[in-house]
């Protein structure tokens, strides 16, 4: 699976958010929502992309599904660069790429039965035949786990679980080959977050499906992924496998993280590394020359040293020829980690 | 647009919740069934209107006797029979006059929504000149350029009742564009039509519906007083405006109150109804309630 041309892969992605105002409307600052993010997804693989609120990693899920375009760089759908493609000249690859999203309840049309919401984007692609839309509907529900009946209730006489299994089977209808899930389970139950996930793992297996799944609590991004990629303010600073990131995380913010998650261990007693300082900056004044302000997470790292501010790291292997990358020329050049996180 | 065909399911639709939370409104529910009897008296004003309301039947400006159960006018016509006509004209200059400006409303304000940028701002601003004009100059205006007469008034204050409409709709239409569900119709792959008029059009009928009653009124009153000053609806076509256009003497308002009083009632009655009923529908279809009951 290691060397399979990617399904899609994203190069230099940037999307700028302009904040007009003044007298005569110009553009004042732009917020850096995505700034340079590059990575691929392999066939059949998760990746993960966690970060905090803010940090641009459902901007990129929208702009691999082409809700939004990128202000600069490229989504590349199995080579075709897709990013700049005209709507109309997408064709089947809209339907390859699909996408669920974090609110369940407002993802699914009030006003339509479930049978409507799971069959009408079948019949206007004319996957299938309006004879068999009952049968393909019914076969749906029952891949994600819903009863039969469900088909003629409303969005509203369901639960968030059941809710966010409807936008799965929506999402499957139009068989798509990847699916952007956009912090999927972070809106339920932790009981219902499993099961969800379960499914998700399930699904992938039965028809092959390759997913990039976003989220920011990262047991959940673990318990999914074979990669996860580490955003913080419009850039990736951390790549590697999932379990490898979760033993040795390399950057100081990817080793915050982990440090974050809940251990139910009541013998492992590990120093909290609580992050402090401000979130550094991601407004920036229009007009200005390009020019390099350091290290994003320098106000809030704890290894920060004065030539943090020179440049900006780039993601470097962490040794020669590792698939681990990461964005920190101190992680780089350690051997070994010194703490776990 | 993609049309399925209804199935007899179970579960209950958004039209049978709203029945059952408006029947629960005793006052307004009694106001729907007195303005479905106005209107189908006037409907059938032909059938059940006692004499030609045109005919000059009797004495002039008579007290009410069995014959003519509201007296008569100045000129010796029933006043019931000019009532149930008036109803019914006044009645069809409100509905079609609201038909007209949904219906321009409804487009241009889901346009202006969903397509943003240039399309928004030449739509938003005509809005804002449309609403900044004198309302009641310009359709005296409009009446005095075109000719008054039924049909010049519908199309009238058809054209001038829009902005309302286009604003409210402009509205949920930039709040639904933003809904995940819109968003997975466009990564479904659908057309702006189907996206327009089958996810976010449904959608904005609850608030289109109520305006639309409060229009309703508005344009009977607005009928109504046009009639009144000459410009409305011309004799001997009664309107309930008209009717109390004769009635502008002190004498008359002090001693012969069968010549206003009915038709003044009459007014004040649609317009009351027409606004319960309104109120009522905006209570049964407001969506934040929609699991309490």
């Amino acid at each position: 699976m290691a060397d399979q041309q990617p399904i899609l892969s994203v190069e230099h992605l940037k999307k700028y958010y302009p904040i007009r105002g003044g007298i005569i409307p110009h553009t004042l600052m732009q917020v850096k929502a995505v700034d340079d993010v590059s990575f691929s997804i392999r066939e059949g693989e998760t990746l993960g992309l966690v970060g905090e609120s803010g940090c641009g990693k459902s901007t990129v899920g929208r702009q691999i599904v082409a809700l939004e375009r990128p202000t600069s760089g490229r989504v590349r759908y199995r080579g075709v660069v897709i990013s700049s493609l005209p709507e109309r000249k997408l064709g089947p690859i809209r339907t390859s790429l699909q996408m669920i999203f974090q609110d369940s309840y407002s993802s699914l049309n009030p006003r339509k039965r479930v049978f409507d919401i799971l069959a009408e984007p079948m019949l206007y692609h004319k996957m299938v035949a309006r004879a068999d839309a009952d049968a393909e509907v019914e076969r749906l529900l029952g891949l994600v786990g819903l009863p039969k009946d469900s088909k003629g209730r409303y969005p509203h006489e369901f639960s968030g679980g059941q809710r966010q299994r409807i936008c799965i089977a929506r999402a499957l209808s139009l068989r798509p080959r990847l699916i952007v899930c956009d912090e999927p389970v972070s809106s339920l139950d932790v009981s219902i977050q499993a099961q969800i996930l379960n499914l998700l793992r399930r699904l992938q297996k039965e028809l092959g499906l390759t997913y990039l799944f976003i989220g920011h609590g990262l047991g959940a991004v673990h318990y999914v992924s074979d990669r996860i990629a580490v955003m913080y303010l419009g850039r990736i600073v951390e790549v590697a496998k999932a379990h490898e990131l979760f033993a040795h995380p390399a950057h100081p913010y990817s080793q915050a993280l982990c440090a974050a998650v809940p251990n139910p261990d009541p013998d492992d007693r590990r120093e909290p590394l609580v992050l402090k300082g401000e979130v550094g900056w991601q407004v920036e004044k229009t007009g200005k020359r390009e020019q390099s302000r350091g290290c994003r997470f320098y106000p809030r790292c704890r290894m920060a040293k004065p030539s943090c501010l020179g440049r900006d790291p780039a993601l470097e292997p962490v040794s020669p020829g590792s698939g681990h990358l990461v964005a920190c020329p101190f992680a780089v050049s350690r051997e070994t980690p010194g703490k776990d996180g | 647009m993609i049309q399925l065909k209804k199935r007899a399911w179970s579960s209950e639709s958004f039209g049978h919740i709203v029945w059952r939370r408006f029947r629960a409104h005793r006052f307004s529910f009694f106001c729907l069934i007195l303005l479905a009897a106005l209107t189908l008296s006037a409907i059938l004003a032909p059938v059940i209107a006692p004499h030609d309301p045109n005919e000059i039947a009797g004495m002039f400006s008579a007290a009410p006797t069995a014959e003519f159960p509201l007296g008569t006018d100045q000129i010796g016509r029933d006043e019931l029979s000019r009532l149930l006509y008036a109803a019914r004209v006044s009645l069809l200059v409100g509905f079609l006059a609201t038909v007209i400006s949904t219906a321009i409303g409804v487009v241009l304000g889901l346009l202006s929504g969903y397509f943003g940028g240039w399309v928004d701002m030449v739509i938003m601003r005509f809005t804002d000149m449309v609403m900044s004009f004198p309302y009641i100059l310009l359709v005296l205006v409009a009446a005095a350029i075109f000719r008054p007469g039924m049909w010049n008034i519908i199309l009238i204050l058809g054209f001038v009742d829009w902005p309302g409409v286009a604003r409210l709709v402009r509205g949920s239409t930039l709040s639904l564009r933003e809904s995940n569900f819109v968003k997975s119709s466009v990564v479904a792959g659908m057309s702006k039509a189907h996206i327009l008029f089958s996810e976010i059009l449904p959608n904005t009928t609850a608030p289109i519906l109520i305006y639309a009653t409060l229009v309703l009124a508005m344009s009977m009153l607005d009928e109504a007083a046009l009639s009144f000053l000459g410009m409305g609806v011309q004799p001997p076509m009664p309107s309930l405006g008209n009717m109390l256009n004769g009635a502008q003497s002190l004498t008359i308002l002090t001693s012969k109150p069968w010549l206003w009083l009915p038709p003044g009632l009459m007014i004040v009655v649609l317009v009351m109804c027409i606004n319960f009923v309104g109120d009522a529908l905006r209570d049964a279809m407001d969506p934040t309630s929609i699991h309490r009951t």
